[in-house]
């Protein structure tokens, strides 16, 4: 039970018109964290969509907590929460009295008041949404996606236009959901979200998984990584390359800022200090670039922009 | 940082049991009517004036009997179309436009269950109406007669046709579209459709065509009623239940959720 994943997407397709949003789409999610990214376009909304039942796949299957989305719709709704992108608020509705509606469609909802609190949405008052910031609708609707103690929760871009504060205490909020054992599908484009957030990371492009990991797994695959360091100028670089494993390079970028690609491992940085040591030089910095998952976003998903 | 005790958000998902969920979605809904000024403006203030208006000042000949008679009945229909069909129309549209449809489909409340919440709502508006324009009428020396229960029997197929009306056209229209044409139907249907005018000031062959409106057939059937004293007016009863059938047919066919 424990290992059965949250979401099982199999060759989903999924068109409008003649626009194909996904294109033989597989995602296994598993408990905990599970963040989705991939450029505009890329059919994020749209796959976390047929898994919350919205829409009806063309092709292929979809299981979420084991069911079926659309056909055991009425079984799946009080296990799952539901973060929209935009909007789900009647336009004269207050903050605390469209959570407590939410709250009262659930058997056992969360204490309305506590997360009212816990998010910040005290300060509402009695104004109506259609008057609320971006960041108060946002964090509302953060807080009617967890009030009815789901086992699963889907963000659809959870953070967009929060400011920091904000930020860190969706952030805060995801962590303890994931600490009691609620599972987490959310999609973004801010890749420190994932970084900080995720057990597991799907980049989505073109209507298919390209990749999908732990964030760690991702960064350290693909491309060489970087190691660099400072020092006086005018190094012998060429002694230092033959000090180096083969498939190393080592290059002075500007004067006293020189750069080694290649397998970045503690033999490697061992290597260039005792080097430096040999030759009499104190690096006054060094430093060892890893990958960061936007490298890798954007090696994969490409640099031009998109619609 | 805010501390949360462990265990806080631990999973324990259900759904509410039907009629709990029900009961809080028609009360929000009402809720939001109540608090809607222009929807007030409509269901309210509106009809509130024709009566008062067109029973103290001779402005339209209502034929032989009291003015208030002849009055009462077709603001009755008003009062009826005004939330079931516009009031509802504009704001099933908004909600679809802001994705509170959305948002609720994936809700535990069941797709029928907000649709009987919508229509519990209208239904607690309606009662509230009836009972101020009553009041009002009664006041300006208004003498009803007649069978209550044809009266209530042509209250819900009235309602029953014109929130299928309504629902269809929020369904299938942009916000602004409906917003548009539900107020344009509104003012054409309460010219055209016996409301204050009596049809046979109409050309005949109008008045035949315009007799087959859910808003004339609702306000003839009521004045045959509490005016004339008539029992079942089974033809007008006939022709609501003829627009009910087809236009919630229509919008359970036709309507998109968002």
């Amino acid at each position: 039970m424990r290992n059965e994943p949250v979401v099982q997407v199999q060759a989903l397709v999924k068109r409008y018109g003649p626009k194909t949003a996904v294109d033989g789409l597989d995602l296994v999610a598993g408990r905990g964290v599970t963040a989705v990214l991939g450029p505009n376009g890329a059919g994020k909304t749209t796959t976390v969509e047929t898994c919350e039942g919205y829409r009806r796949p063309d092709s292929g299957t979809v299981r979420v907590l084991g069911l079926d989305p659309v056909r055991q719709s009425a079984e799946l709704r009080p296990r799952i929460g539901v973060m929209l992108q935009s909007g789900g608020v009647y336009s004269g509705a207050r903050a605390d009295e469209m959570l407590r509606h939410v709250a009262r469609l659930h058997a056992h909802p969360l204490d309305v008041d506590a997360l009212i609190e816990r998010l910040g949405l005290g300060s509402c008052g009695r104004t109506s949404y259609r008057r609320l910031s971006g960041g108060q609708k946002q964090r509302l609707a953060l807080a009617m996606a967890v009030v009815g103690r789901p086992e699963l929760v889907f963000l659809d871009e959870p953070t967009a236009g929060l400011d920091p504060q904000a930020r860190r205490a969706a952030w805060d909020l995801v962590r303890d959901l994931r600490a009691d054992g609620v599972s987490v599908i959310l999609t973004t484009h801010y890749m420190d979200e994932a970084e900080q957030l995720a057990d597991d990371v799907a980049i989505i492009d073109g209507g298919r998984v390209i990749t999908q990991g732990s964030p760690e797994e991702l960064c350290k695959g693909g491309a060489e990584n970087t190691l660099r360091f400072t020092g006086r100028p005018g190094l012998d670089v060429g002694s230092l390359l033959k000090a180096l494993p083969p498939d190393s390079s080592a290059a002075e970028l500007i004067p006293g800022s020189y750069r080694v690609v290649g397998k970045v491992d503690p033999q490697l940085l061992a290597t260039v200090t005792s080097w430096c040591a040999q030759h009499g030089v104190m690096p006054d910095s060094i430093s060892v670039e890893r990958h960061t998952l936007e490298d890798v976003f954007l090696e994969l998903t490409g640099k031009e922009l998109r619609s | 940082m805010t501390t949360t005790t462990p265990g806080t958000y631990a999973p324990k998902p259900g759904a509410a049991p039907l009629g709990r969920m029900i009961a809080a979605q028609a009360a929000l809904e009402t809720k939001m009517l109540l608090r809607n000024g222009e929807q007030l403006l409509l269901t309210v203030v509106i009809p509130t004036l024709l009566l008062v208006l067109f029973s103290t000042v001779d402005i339209v000949d209502t034929g032989e009997g009291e003015t208030v008679d002849f009055l009462a009945p077709g603001v009755l229909a008003l009062a009826v179309m005004s939330t079931a069909f516009t009031g509802q129309a504009i704001a099933t549209g908004f909600e679809r436009r802001y994705g509170v449809l959305k948002r609720l489909a994936s809700s535990p409340l069941p797709r029928w269950g907000l649709m009987t919440a919508k229509s519990a709502s209208v239904l607690v508006t309606e009662v509230l109406q009836i009972l101020l324009l009553t009041v009002i009428a009664l006041l300006l020396g208004w003498s009803p007669q007649g069978s209550p229960l044809a009266v209530v029997m042509l209250l819900v197929l009235g309602t029953a046709a014109f929130s299928g009306l309504g629902l269809l056209m929020a369904g299938t229209l942009r916000a602004e579209a409906t917003l548009a044409t539900a107020n344009l139907v509104f003012l054409l249907l309460l010219v055209g459709g016996g409301v204050v005018v009596p049809l046979d000031k109409f050309p005949d062959a109008a008045a035949d065509v315009l007799g087959l409106l859910p808003i004339s057939a609702l306000s003839a059937g009521l004045r045959d009623v509490l005016q004339d004293g008539a029992g079942m007016p089974w033809a007008n009863l006939g022709i609501l239940a003829a627009w009910a059938v087809a236009s919630l047919a229509a919008a359970g066919r036709f309507f998109r959720w968002e």
